[in-house]
């Protein structure tokens, strides 16, 4: 197709009205909730997270009234207890992590010239699991049954039944539920970033937010699976006794700790970094000039994000581990300081190198970075170990998490609201109201908090329902409670300003006259995302290519039809963005939120021991995931490949390292690793913190023969389904089923074999720590060998079928990734249980 | 192929390693992994010989190696950085600019985690036990 081609109006019009057709959103009642396109799920998850905000944030007024004057009653200390946990765990995880989410479903296929991420029936999938187990958390407040063990849920008060009753499992289980839509929304967004950016978007010019949201979802992949290693773990004790966090049968609560913070430190710039990425979108904006220091801000994003995870036990200095450990960690948590600074630097000199228009979103900025270098500064005092130790668990720790949560995420999460509700409702937000609740917002963060230091420097201590007046902070308190309500006007004239928008008139396209692609969306009508995929030569292309926002719409650029009726968008590569593929995207459907309740019932029916029902319940989840996968994945095309405009070509069907799928197998799959390198870690840490582990009565077992039968047959497993992937694409497709065959019984042989070891020698695992490991490893390793069964006998179906052929092998190339991975588990499970104990 | 060829291209060998998000962040790995062998290694020491070695050998090479791998991977994206060829600001679609933003992310990164590095050691010094 040539450019005169698109001179032409009619074709243009028959175009978008083709385009219009496919991407129309699923219109009824009920059918509505099957849209899985972003602008929809995107909106259903901000607005979802900013419920579960404005509800945590009531709890949170709930104590302040509590505290407001010495001995009150207004609530009791068990419900008190229940209100801190909530407020703490819902902030954390039902509105910081999945508003990032949210967030970037909406702005980045946006922001990437995409016509979506590239699975949008994940996103649908990960929105679904949120909300059920955000309301499952959430709810249990009404029923006197929220956790009350704050939001880290420190062992033993947590894991002993009799001191902590089923809130503790509704935490474990619960959020696990919505950590696995985190991960979900953490592959979906890398893979979004490295592989659907518009031709020419070269890793040099790709929007800081996008680089942002790559670092923050990968920081997700390591952090989150520890804490998952942990519920497990937890659960484990909680529901079967098997003791890793009991001291009296050789567990260790501090296993608990190390699992819980390297999952939450690494948390707290999981959800600083987007609050801030967007910062990097509208200063330049409102300075009307390019970001200065482009490659210092990735310096910034990726310093942070690995330094974020030598930080973890600057929770942990009152434990009494060596002081050497804690320097160590203390070092880092300085150092971090370094990047942080950089990036705000940054931001400085671009506003002052530009000119400044001063607006509602700058205000909300401003005010945000003043308030969060407060927070960073106290950080810096706490990350002392020395001072840390007069400060820990006072209310001097309560004033400087709310600094940095608050100046870090919440009030540039409150810019991004401003500057970038035109892009999703077509209009402005309120200046005047803006304006208020911001000064209403910053007198009352610092009237609540900043008396906080003093207290806590006084002696209040955290997590206190109550305080006698003898103490002398009843004024102090006082304070607090006024600044806590003087926030939550402001939040509440915010909630206002978006109640008045849709009686406001529409404001023009780009309101803001940025230069990034995301201003490109047509907000009150078009769903296509974008007319035309540009060509990208600039990292601000609305303001420097020449009549950019003309030629995307009509459709000049690539991909501006979709002929055959299908939703679409371009694959490119890695580093330089040449285009690969044109891929189908997932169209409307159920099977994601069906997925997601049978999921989410295996975690809620196993809270209330329906160990049954749960079964029923994975085995349902199974069952839909398969049937999900068979009916939307890896489809062959009609034909070969589709022309794009400008003469070129592109293939329909990609497998391998350049395909998506493949790189959501993989990312997976380092998630995955990354939770069992906690379970390992485990049983190290037991062998660290104990004379004699294993102890010598019980280190005779499992023994050596079994774990090494179980690796030699795993080992095989992964041998054959290589072997049969290069077979299969040599075109021996008889030999390559096979392999497949004698793969399949392999991966169930070696899980069986791992669980005879344990099994054979009568390890009992609630007796002490160290069967309860052993068991752990074992059963990790034969279950994600059963999944391995599963995945090869789905491909061996695929092959039958027809859907899995020499030139069309996906399946097997994404199932070979995972065999990757179950041989790495394998090793290193047989090797520690089998031959550890010998060795030590 | 000439010998004044092959020479020239041997001395710009460091040019012409493939720059990837893989080598951006070696200099950071080479932090983290440091940091994680140093908290290892006090933790096993005091945990299992219950003292601290007077000089700590193993310690002393994990943290010239960390900082070895910083150093190089920093001196290759130093030389990386100034790739001849395309206009300043080099902010452009081209291979070279993009070699040159990742060259000079990889270097900044390598400070950053040099710093990191000699941080992670410094208490080694101060810190002469297992209290």
């Amino acid at each position: 197709m040539s450019l005169h081609e698109q001179d032409d109006p009619q074709l243009r019009a028959a175009q978008e009205q083709r385009l219009r057709k496919v991407w129309a959103p699923p219109k009824g009642l009920c059918l509505k909730w099957t849209d899985t396109n972003n602008d929809a799920v995107g909106a259903w998850y901000t607005l979802t997270a900013f419920g579960f905000m404005l509800f945590a944030g009531v709890l949170g007024l709930i104590m302040r009234s509590q505290l407001a004057v010495p001995e009150n009653d207004l609530v009791d200390a068990a419900k008190f207890n229940q209100l801190f946990t909530l407020h703490g765990s819902m902030m954390m995880f039902l509105f910081a992590v999945p508003m990032f989410e949210a967030v970037s479903i909406i702005l980045l296929p946006q922001l990437l010239g995409a016509r979506d991420l590239p699975f949008p029936r994940l996103s649908a999938f990960g929105y679904w699991s949120f909300l059920l187990g955000g309301v499952f958390v959430a709810g249990s407040i009404f029923f006197g049954a929220a956790p009350d063990g704050g939001w880290f849920m420190y062992p033993p008060l947590t894991t002993r039944t009799d001191l902590s009753g089923l809130g503790a499992d509704i935490w474990m289980l619960g959020l696990s539920f919505i950590e696995v839509s985190s991960v979900a929304a953490a592959v979906e967004l890398i893979v979004g970033v490295l592989k659907c950016r518009p031709p020419g978007m070269r890793l040099n010019l790709m929007p800081l937010y996008a680089w942002y949201i790559l670092v923050v979802a990968v920081m997700i992949l390591f952090a989150f699976p520890p804490l998952i290693a942990g519920d497990l773990l937890f659960e484990m004790e909680r529901l079967l006794g098997w003791p890793f966090f009991d001291a009296s049968r050789g567990g260790d609560p501090l296993l608990w700790q190390h699992l819980f913070w390297i999952f939450g430190h690494p948390e707290v710039y999981i959800v600083f970094l987007p609050s801030i990425a967007l910062f990097a979108m509208l200063v330049p904006t409102f300075a009307r000039r390019h970001v200065l220091g482009y490659p210092w801000i990735v310096l910034a994003a990726v310093g942070t994000a690995f330094l974020s995870f030598g930080l973890w036990v600057h929770h942990m200095f009152t434990t009494g581990l060596p002081k050497i450990s804690l320097a160590f960690f203390s070092a880092a948590s300085e150092a971090v300081a370094i990047p942080t600074a950089v990036q705000i630097f940054v931001f400085i000199a671009t506003i002052w190198a530009g000119r400044l228009t001063w607006s509602t979103p700058m205000l909300y900025a401003a005010g945000s970075l003043a308030v969060f270098v407060i927070g960073g500064l106290t950080g810096v005092m706490v990350a002392v170990a020395p001072f840390d130790w007069q400060a820990h668990d006072t209310y001097f720790v309560v004033a400087h998490l709310h600094y940095v949560l608050i100046g870090g995420t919440l009030l540039p999460l409150f810019a991004g609201l401003y500057y970038y509700w035109p892009l999703i409702t077509g209009k402005k937000l309120s200046d005047r109201l803006g304006k208020i609740a911001f000064w209403l917002l910053f007198v009352g963060v610092n009237l609540c908090f900043f008396p906080m230091h003093l207290s806590g420097l006084e002696g209040m201590p955290r997590r206190v329902f109550t305080y006698p007046e003898e103490l002398g902070l009843g004024g102090l308190n006082m304070a607090s409670t006024i600044g806590a309500f003087v926030f939550a006007i402001g939040v509440a004239v915010i909630c206002v300003d978006l109640a008045c928008s849709p009686r406001r008139a529409h404001a023009k396209r780009n309101p803001w006259d940025a230069g990034t692609l995301e201003w490109l969306a047509h907000p009150q009508d078009e769903h296509w995302g974008i007319r035309s995929i540009p060509l990208i030569e600039s990292r601000y292309p609305i303001w420097d290519q020449p009549d950019f926002m003309r030629k995307v719409d009509e459709g000049r650029y690539f991909l501006p039809d979709a002929e055959e009726g299908r939703r679409e968008t371009i694959i490119t590569t890695v580093l330089d963005a040449r285009p690969l593929a044109v891929v189908r995207l997932g169209t409307p459907s159920w099977k994601p939120m069906m997925t997601a309740f049978t999921l989410g019932g295996v975690f809620i029916l196993t809270t209330y021991h329906l160990y049954w029902a749960a079964l029923v319940s994975g085995v349902a989840t199974l069952a839909m995931i398969l049937w999900w996968l068979w009916t939307g994945t890896a489809e062959i095309p009609e034909k070969p490949s589709k022309p794009i405009g400008h003469g070129m070509e592109l293939p329909l069907y990609i497998s391998g390292s350049s395909s998506p799928g493949w790189w959501a197998m993989f990312i997976t799959m380092m998630a995955d690793a990354t939770a069992f390198s906690g379970l390992v870690f485990g049983y190290y840490f037991f062998w660290t913190v104990h004379e004699d582990f294993p102890p010598a009565a019980l280190a005779d077992a499992p023994g050596v023969f079994w774990p090494v039968v179980a690796l030699a047959v795993g080992l095989a497993a992964w041998g054959l389904t290589f072997a049969a992937r290069e077979v299969l694409a040599r075109g021996n497709i008889g030999i390559a089923r096979a392999m497949l065959v004698a793969g399949w019984l392999a991966c169930l042989g070696s899980g069986a074999a791992g669980l005879a070891g344990p099994w054979l020698s009568g390890m009992d695992p609630a007796l002490h720590t160290y069967p309860a490991i052993v068991w752990t490893l074992a059963i990790w390793t034969a279950a994600h060998a059963a999944v391995g069964a599963i995945m090869i006998g789905y491909v061996l179906a695929r092959s039958v079928a027809g859907y899995c052929l020499p030139k069309h092998d996906a399946d097997l190339r994404n199932v070979t990734v995972y065999m990757h991975f179950l041989a790495l588990t394998t090793l290193v499970t047989y090797l520690t249980i089998g031959l550890f104990p010998e060795a030590s | 192929m000439s010998d004044s060829e092959t020479s020239r291209q041997r001395r710009k060998w460091h040019e012409r390693l493939r720059v990837t998000l893989w080598t951006l962040i070696v200099p950071p790995t080479a932090w983290a992994a440091h940091f994680l062998f140093s908290y290892l290694w006090a933790a096993i020491s005091c945990a299992k010989t219950d003292s601290f070695a007077k000089f700590p050998v193993l310690f002393l090479a994990g943290t010239l190696m960390a900082l070895i791998v910083i150093l190089v991977s920093g001196w290759i994206a130093w030389h990386q950085e100034r790739t001849p060829g395309d206009p300043p600001p080099h902010q452009d679609s081209t291979e070279i600019d993009r070699l040159r933003f990742l060259a000079k992310a990889t270097l900044l990164l390598a400070g950053l985690s040099f710093v990191g590095v000699v941080f992670t050691a410094l208490p080694v010094i101060f810190i002469g036990d297992c209290r």
